[in-house]
């Protein structure tokens, strides 16, 4: 599971453009063996970037008819953050079982769930895994891949960010805290003793190292620290 | 009972909501003295109430509202990043496993133990959603209040009397505020599920 991720991201550093970007979507949906991951970016701006494995008839049907005004799935997440399943939503209304018969006419699978995510400045994406099983493996699936693809989604939603901002990026510098907390930790101090150092507890070092991780686009502590170091942002 | 409503979600609940924005004002412009935003209704609302945050809200057994907080992903804009970045370290913490919560808000007429279910519903929420961390901008007295009810924040930053707070979640807390809020974890959980039964299933396992 990590090792998917890992792929992930270093694709995601490699990734010097939106296409490079679309590659990695692509590789993710194989890794994982899932029938579709679409990713798409609206910002407030109204500019829009998306990254989707679906068939381009699929895409242009759904364009053509307007389909994003009646689709549950758009409905539910644009005004939310958390993640929902395509099985418990309300797909009885005409307009939306059109939609489902359609996409899966398409080669849509049958299973699904969307994650909405916020970003910096009113930026909203979402990030979707579809499926082609039954209930109880896609259970199974969702159990045992979910943190992850969650964690992937927003990994891919980062990236987006600062490729289509030419690398500037405000949101993802690291705060003088987030530094010294990486700082010590390359510098070979514990945990506890870097929280002692900077007069905090442990809880809090933990948050300013997985904030500082979050934004190197980093899976781990000892990844985040060699990410920043090799970028310059802290020093041995 | 416990409430989880998306800020859209409150047309279907006026009454409720009217009553939380005017506990609000109660609680932000009356009891405390914040320079806040009151409308023409009565209600404290800033920016953050549109931005469809999801609200947390303890409901009394005839409807009206007892208490609540209202969170946002930290991913996106809050207080604390766009207002209060000196209190947690010089910069916003961004992450997807921490969630702001701010407005912390008690009616004037809420009976004791609303605070102690708010609490709880709040540790309902973090675990329910796999959160790893709330991030919370209070009133710095709050503090020992928080310490009392049995949840404890490690403050970041305190300035000009208001404090950046850090809540860890787990399931050892969440068994001593079911305990201490006298709330069934079945119950809590109930709640939750009523609220969030549209979530794929690992999430809410």
């Amino acid at each position: 599971m990590v090792r998917k991720l890992d792929d992930l991201l270093e694709r995601l550093s490699d990734a010097q453009n939106l296409d490079a970007l679309e590659q990695a979507v692509f590789a993710l949906r194989d890794k994982y063996d899932v029938e579709h991951l679409v990713y798409h970016s609206v910002k407030s701006s109204g500019d829009q970037w998306g990254a989707l494995t679906y068939d381009q008839a699929w895409v242009d049907t759904y364009l053509d008819q307007n389909f994003q005004t009646s689709d549950p799935v758009v409905l539910s997440c644009f005004r939310r953050f958390t993640p929902v399943d395509w099985k418990r939503l309300d797909w009885t209304g005409r307009q939306a079982r059109a939609i489902l018969n359609e996409g899966i006419a398409h080669g849509l699978g049958n299973q699904g769930f969307s994650l909405p995510i916020r970003g910096p400045s009113g930026q909203f994406a979402l990030f979707t895994v579809n499926h082609k099983v039954g209930d109880d493996s896609w259970t199974r699936f969702t159990r045992a891949h979910m943190h992850d693809l969650l964690l992937a989604a927003h990994y891919v939603n980062e990236r987006a960010l600062s490729l289509e901002g030419d690398g500037h990026a405000p949101h993802q510098a690291l705060s003088p805290r987030e530094t010294d907390a990486l700082t010590l930790l390359a510098a070979g101090r514990s945990r506890a003793q870097a929280a002692e150092r900077l007069q905090i507890s442990e809880h809090t070092l933990r948050v300013y190292i997985e904030s500082a991780r979050f934004k190197l686009g980093a899976l781990n502590t000892t990844h985040a620290v060699a990410s920043a170091l090799s970028r310059g942002l802290i020093g041995l | 009972m416990i409430r989880y409503l998306y800020g859209t979600e409150l047309t279907t609940h006026a009454d409720l909501a009217a009553d939380m924005f005017r506990d609000r004002t109660a609680q932000f412009r009356d009891r405390m003295g914040w320079d806040v935003q009151v409308d023409d209704l009565g209600w404290e609302t800033d920016q953050y109430d549109a931005l469809d945050p999801l609200y947390v809200i303890v409901q009394s057994e005839c409807g009206h509202h007892e208490g609540s907080m209202r969170f946002l992903p930290t991913t996106g804009p809050t207080m604390l990043a766009d207002i209060f970045p000196h209190l947690t370290g010089g910069g916003p913490i961004r992450s997807p496993m921490i969630w702001e919560c701010t407005r912390f808000c008690l009616s004037p007429d809420a009976g004791p133990g609303v605070a102690r279910r708010l609490l709880l519903a709040a540790s309902e929420l973090g675990l329910g959603m796999g959160l790893s961390n709330s991030l919370g901008v209070f009133d710095a007295p709050m503090v020992r209040v928080y310490r009392r009810l049995g949840w404890q924040p490690d403050v970041l930053g305190t300035e000009n009397g208001i404090s950046a707070g850090l809540w860890t979640f787990s399931t050892e807390t969440h068994d001593a505020l079911c305990a201490a809020a006298r709330v069934d974890a079945r119950q809590s959980r109930r709640w939750f599920d009523e609220a969030f039964g549209d979530l794929p299933v690992s999430i809410r396992a």
